[in-house]
């Protein structure tokens, strides 16, 4: 049985990964089978983490936090958790591949998934006009004229990569104001591809078998009207990922895992979460590291109360009163 | 085994007269989920390597073929039997869901 194994590939999972390896926990990271690094796969320039006053690429910022955590002993599987077992003093990880793992303390670091416009045409138009990554299907808009529906910094950067491409940018967003940082709404507002379209929704796709325009509705007087497009983006937003730990963990009433206070403690002793998945506010890189260190030096802190020897370690009421005892 | 490189020069006699079934694997460099699935699909060659030949084509260095294919989205997987398009599967996922889509092809 290991100390500690953390799921979750973004920043907050290996940044818990450094310092779980660094208090020499040994941890091993489940990063997914194909979602490894997490959402910062799929951006590009990210200006605003501490440290690289020129910028650094999503990937390579990814591929440098990994490498940090594996120097000091952090080793990492690609497969995605089917199943959790919680409760108790030994946690158990079921992967896709039927492997189990064990564990006597889990970071629960999963990150949040994109937001569905929830339409029913999406399904069938998904990948085919449809998409919900710029970086991988912008090449495919050549001199189109395309559409981004949202109003936050992924939709304004989603816009202002993807006028590299098309001939003409609109963004879609059901307020009059946008939630993106000034310097990103600046950087959309100056560029002559992009065309805001204030105070609308997306209320239909058109198209049988690709995206051929949208039907947008006012978000202030109801009225309809069709747009023309090539291609629509979605960036409206991202839901926290909890699927695998819903009955098992308390969740807040936004969706995301609840936790004591600033620390990362869910309602399970041994359980802890950091990052998007506990994060409805500000969703950062740079947070999501953060709260990853947080749930490493909490489940440290755990690990360090918990008995000694092995058979003691199976006693889950001793397990508690310990944790119980340090916190 | 890692699936082999199929270009516009060689797509006609590597997948269009191949005499098994060929998933295609449209792909970028620049694509992450691409690179993130590639080596799913090199372990589903390596174990059906009897039923379904899996090969990869670069839509940045083949254009033609990705817009001919009307590829909008990668990754992009696309089953051809003798010459015709059988099966389309956008995007990554996980082994088993691969597998699942690609049932009729590998089992």
């Amino acid at each position: 049985m290991r100390d500690i194994i953390i799921i979750g590939s973004g920043p907050a999972g290996f940044t818990a990964a450094i310092y779980a390896a660094r208090a020499q926990l040994k941890p091993l990271l489940i990063a997914s089978s194909v979602e490894i690094g997490g959402e910062l796969m799929n951006t590009t320039e990210v200006e605003n983490f501490p440290g690289f006053p020129e910028g650094i690429m999503g990937p390579e910022l990814m591929t440098k936090l990994q490498e940090q955590a594996e120097r000091f002993g952090t080793e990492v599987v690609y497969d995605d958790v089917v199943e959790l077992e919680l409760d108790g003093p030994v946690k158990r990880v079921k992967l896709g591949n039927g492997d189990e793992h064990e564990a006597s303390a889990i970071i629960y670091a999963t990150g949040s998934a994109y937001r569905k416009l929830g339409l029913p045409e999406e399904e069938v138009l998904s990948g085919h006009g449809l998409s919900w990554c710029a970086t991988c299907d912008g090449f495919f808009f050549r001199q189109k004229t395309i559409a981004v529906v949202g109003g936050g910094d992924s939709a304004m950067e989603e816009a202002t990569f993807l006028t590299r491409f098309a001939d003409k940018v609109y963004v879609i967003h059901r307020r009059d104001t946008l939630k993106a940082s000034k310097i990103m709404q600046q950087r959309a507002f100056d560029n002559e591809k992009i065309e805001f379209i204030w105070n609308a929704e997306v209320a239909r796709l058109l198209g049988e078998t690709a995206v051929t325009g949208v039907t947008l509705r006012d978000t202030v007087t109801g009225e309809e009207r069709d747009l023309e497009l090539d291609g629509l983006f979605v960036a409206i937003g991202n839901d926290p990922r909890t699927h695998l730990v819903h009955g098992k963990l308390d969740l807040t009433s936004e969706g995301t895992i609840a936790v004591d206070g600033r620390t990362s403690k869910t309602n399970i002793p041994g359980v802890f979460a950091a990052g998007d998945v506990i994060d409805p506010h500000y969703r950062q890189a740079v947070t999501a590291a953060g709260s990853g260190t947080v749930a490493a030096l909490d489940a440290e802190h755990y690990l360090a109360a918990l008995p000694k020897s092995p058979e003691a370690g199976t006693d889950s009421s001793v397990a508690e009163a310990e944790f119980a005892a340090v916190n | 085994m890692t699936a082999r490189a199929v270009t516009e020069a060689t797509f006609d006699q590597e997948v269009l007269n191949n005499e098994k079934a060929v998933l295609v694997d449209f792909w970028a460099e620049w694509c992450g989920p691409c690179r993130a699935v590639s080596p799913i699909l090199d372990q589903i060659a390596t174990e059906h390597a009897d039923k379904l030949d899996i090969v990869k084509l670069n839509v940045d260095e083949n254009p033609g073929l990705a817009m001919k294919y009307q590829i909008t989205a990668i990754p992009a997987f696309k089953v051809f039997e003798k010459g015709e398009v059988v099966k389309t599967v956008i995007g990554a996922k996980p082994k088993p869901a691969l597998e699942a889509d690609l049932a009729a092809y590998i089992s």
